[in-house]
């Protein structure tokens, strides 16, 4: 089962690290990562794969959200489906 | 493979267009509920829905989460509930429409529909014990819709039901008038009512439906106007072809909900109803639409044919979406649920008579309407057999919900809360159709060949 990430917000020192590093606490593989920084935006989408997680996926969720309001940025785990179902026929 | 672009789309049509799942509601039939003691048939209604629905509002708040989509309600519908009161040697609607309350708190949801008749030809046993109960039931309850179908394009319109029913409405605005007449903002009187409609207040579990079901509302005008605002001036061609494909999309998202609680909740799925549902949040709005498609202000000429083209594309983009589509499937136009169309109704430019023409080409009605508190009971049966009249003919769905606003004039306001929203009070016309509306009988069901 895979999930995507998504960091929008104010670019910073270590927001890379911080959601990754939270990846791997829980088991959880980084599959791919994609980012641009567009003036002082920075936009980060990550591939995870999430079946050998350690906890359920929703706690997981809130976690990043977590992070995400206190470093002021926009964190979203979603999953894969989501994506598939809108934007491919 | 997913491209970036394409997940940013997603993740700005819900955190900026408040792109969502309306509803998720779970069907349940009552027929094996039946009981000839009430107080029997009562305890089974309990435990049956408690039953069935016990982990709706848990599955849907996980659904949520790990999708990141909101749903923002999960209902429950029921078999209309005269249907089983019939069996019933003491009617006692009201007694069942508190048990029907109970259930729905104790299973947490936000709406249980199905307080409701059909008596399109004519009443059953039960059905006039049922609409009678009505008011009462209504304000004694929070959780409860109602809705009764007076009319079909099989049967005609049943102009006792419709008398009965203009009484109806107002009296429970009487009975909740210092609750801003909420009563009748859960009442819904239908012409060809569908019977998988996931959409409140007019959702009940037909008796053509299995035994548990769920269906699925969706929404999203706020996506649409914005996809509309992105592509500039372009021709109409363009702009029905930008709306179907901005419904695919927000319909797939509602299949894929569905199947997903169809799955986890172990219940067949039924259909996704492919709604525009705005609320009264800015930029929610089916009127904005309609505006960013180059109207001046939502009610001037030119709107019935903008509302035609959205509702008309809505369908097309999302029947191809879903696996079965049903319900209302279309674009409402609920007065005070939708900012733009309560900013038009203010203004002046939005009128009844606009709006009446408007329900011949969208789906459902004159939806959330407040009208003058004195509005007599024959005025209020007169605007529901017009309406009733345009979905018989044309062989739609039509539907009224209107709110007499007890104690209170053209202009002033009524505000119920949440997504019910708020609205200024319109005016209507002041001459008496009451000759006509108690006259009675049957309007005979139209001819379906020679379309003129």
């Amino acid at each position: 089962m895979r999930a995507v990430i998504t960091v929008i917000g104010k670019d910073m020192v270590g927001i890379l690290a911080k959601v990754s590093t939270e990846c791997s606490n829980h088991n959880i593989n980084v599959l791919e990562v994609t980012q641009s920084i567009l003036q002082d935006m920075f936009a980060m989408i990550m591939m995870v794969d999430i079946t050998k997680s350690d906890i359920p996926f929703t706690e997981f969720s809130d976690m990043l959200q977590k992070i995400g309001d206190d470093m002021g940025l926009s964190i979203h785990a979603m999953h894969e489906d989501i994506f598939n179902a809108m934007h491919t026929i | 493979m997913l491209n970036a672009r394409d997940i940013l789309e997603t993740i700005t049509m819900i955190q900026d267009e408040h792109l969502d799942v309306r509803t998720i509601t779970m069907g349940i039939s009552l027929l094996d509920c039946c009981h000839s003691d009430i107080d029997v048939m009562c305890r089974k209604v309990y435990d049956k829905i408690t039953r069935y629905a016990k982990d709706l509002v848990a599955t849907g708040e996980q659904i949520e989460k790990e999708f990141g989509i909101p749903i923002i309600n999960k209902r429950i519908s029921v078999t209309p509930a005269a249907m089983i009161l019939a069996s019933c040697e003491n009617k006692d609607a009201v007694k069942l429409a508190k048990t029907l309350e109970k259930a729905a708190v104790a299973c947490g949801v936000n709406f249980l529909g199905g307080f409701s008749a059909l008596v399109q030809k004519g009443f059953g046993p039960g059905d006039r014990e049922l609409i009678e109960a009505i008011p009462e039931a209504l304000s004694v309850t929070d959780h409860i819709c109602s809705s009764v179908n007076i009319g079909s394009t099989k049967a005609g319109i049943n102009m006792d039901a419709v008398g009965l029913m203009g009484k109806v409405v107002r009296k429970s605005a009487e009975l909740t008038a210092d609750r801003d007449c909420i009563g009748p903002a859960k009442l819904v009187v239908f012409c060809n009512a569908p019977e998988d409609n996931p959409f409140m207040a007019g959702a009940f579990h037909g008796a053509g439906e299995p035994d548990c079901v769920i269906n699925v509302g969706v929404s999203g005008p706020g996506v649409v106007r914005a996809a509309l605002a992105k592509a500039g001036g372009c021709d109409l061609t363009a702009v029905a072809d930008l709306i179907k494909k901005t419904a695919f999309k927000i319909t797939r998202m509602g299949q894929l909900v569905a199947s997903e609680a169809s799955r986890r909740l172990g219940v067949p799925f039924g259909i996704v109803d492919l709604s525009l549902a705005p609320t009264p949040a800015i930029g929610d709005s089916v009127a904005y639409i309609l505006e960013e498609m180059g109207l001046e202000c939502c009610g001037c000429h030119g709107t019935t044919a903008a509302l035609a083209l959205l509702n008309d594309a809505v369908k097309k983009g999302g029947v191809m979406a879903s696996s079965h589509v049903g319900g209302l499937s279309g674009a409402f136009i609920p007065v005070t649920e939708d900012a733009g169309m309560i900013h038009a109704a203010r203004c002046g430019a939005l009128s009844l008579n606009k709006l009446e023409a408007m329900t011949a080409v969208c789906s459902v009605g004159l939806d959330m309407i407040n009208i003058p508190g004195d509005t007599p009971a024959e005025v209020i049966s007169a605007i529901i057999a017009d309406e009733a009249a345009i979905g018989m003919v044309n062989s739609k769905t039509t539907a009224v919900r209107v709110i007499p606003a007890i104690g209170k004039k053209v202009g002033e306001e009524l505000s119920f809360g949440g997504l019910l929203g708020s609205g200024p009070v319109m005016p209507l016309s002041t001459y008496s159709p009451a000759k006509f509306i108690n006259r009675g009988g049957r309007i005979p069901a139209p001819m379906q060949s020679l379309k003129n």
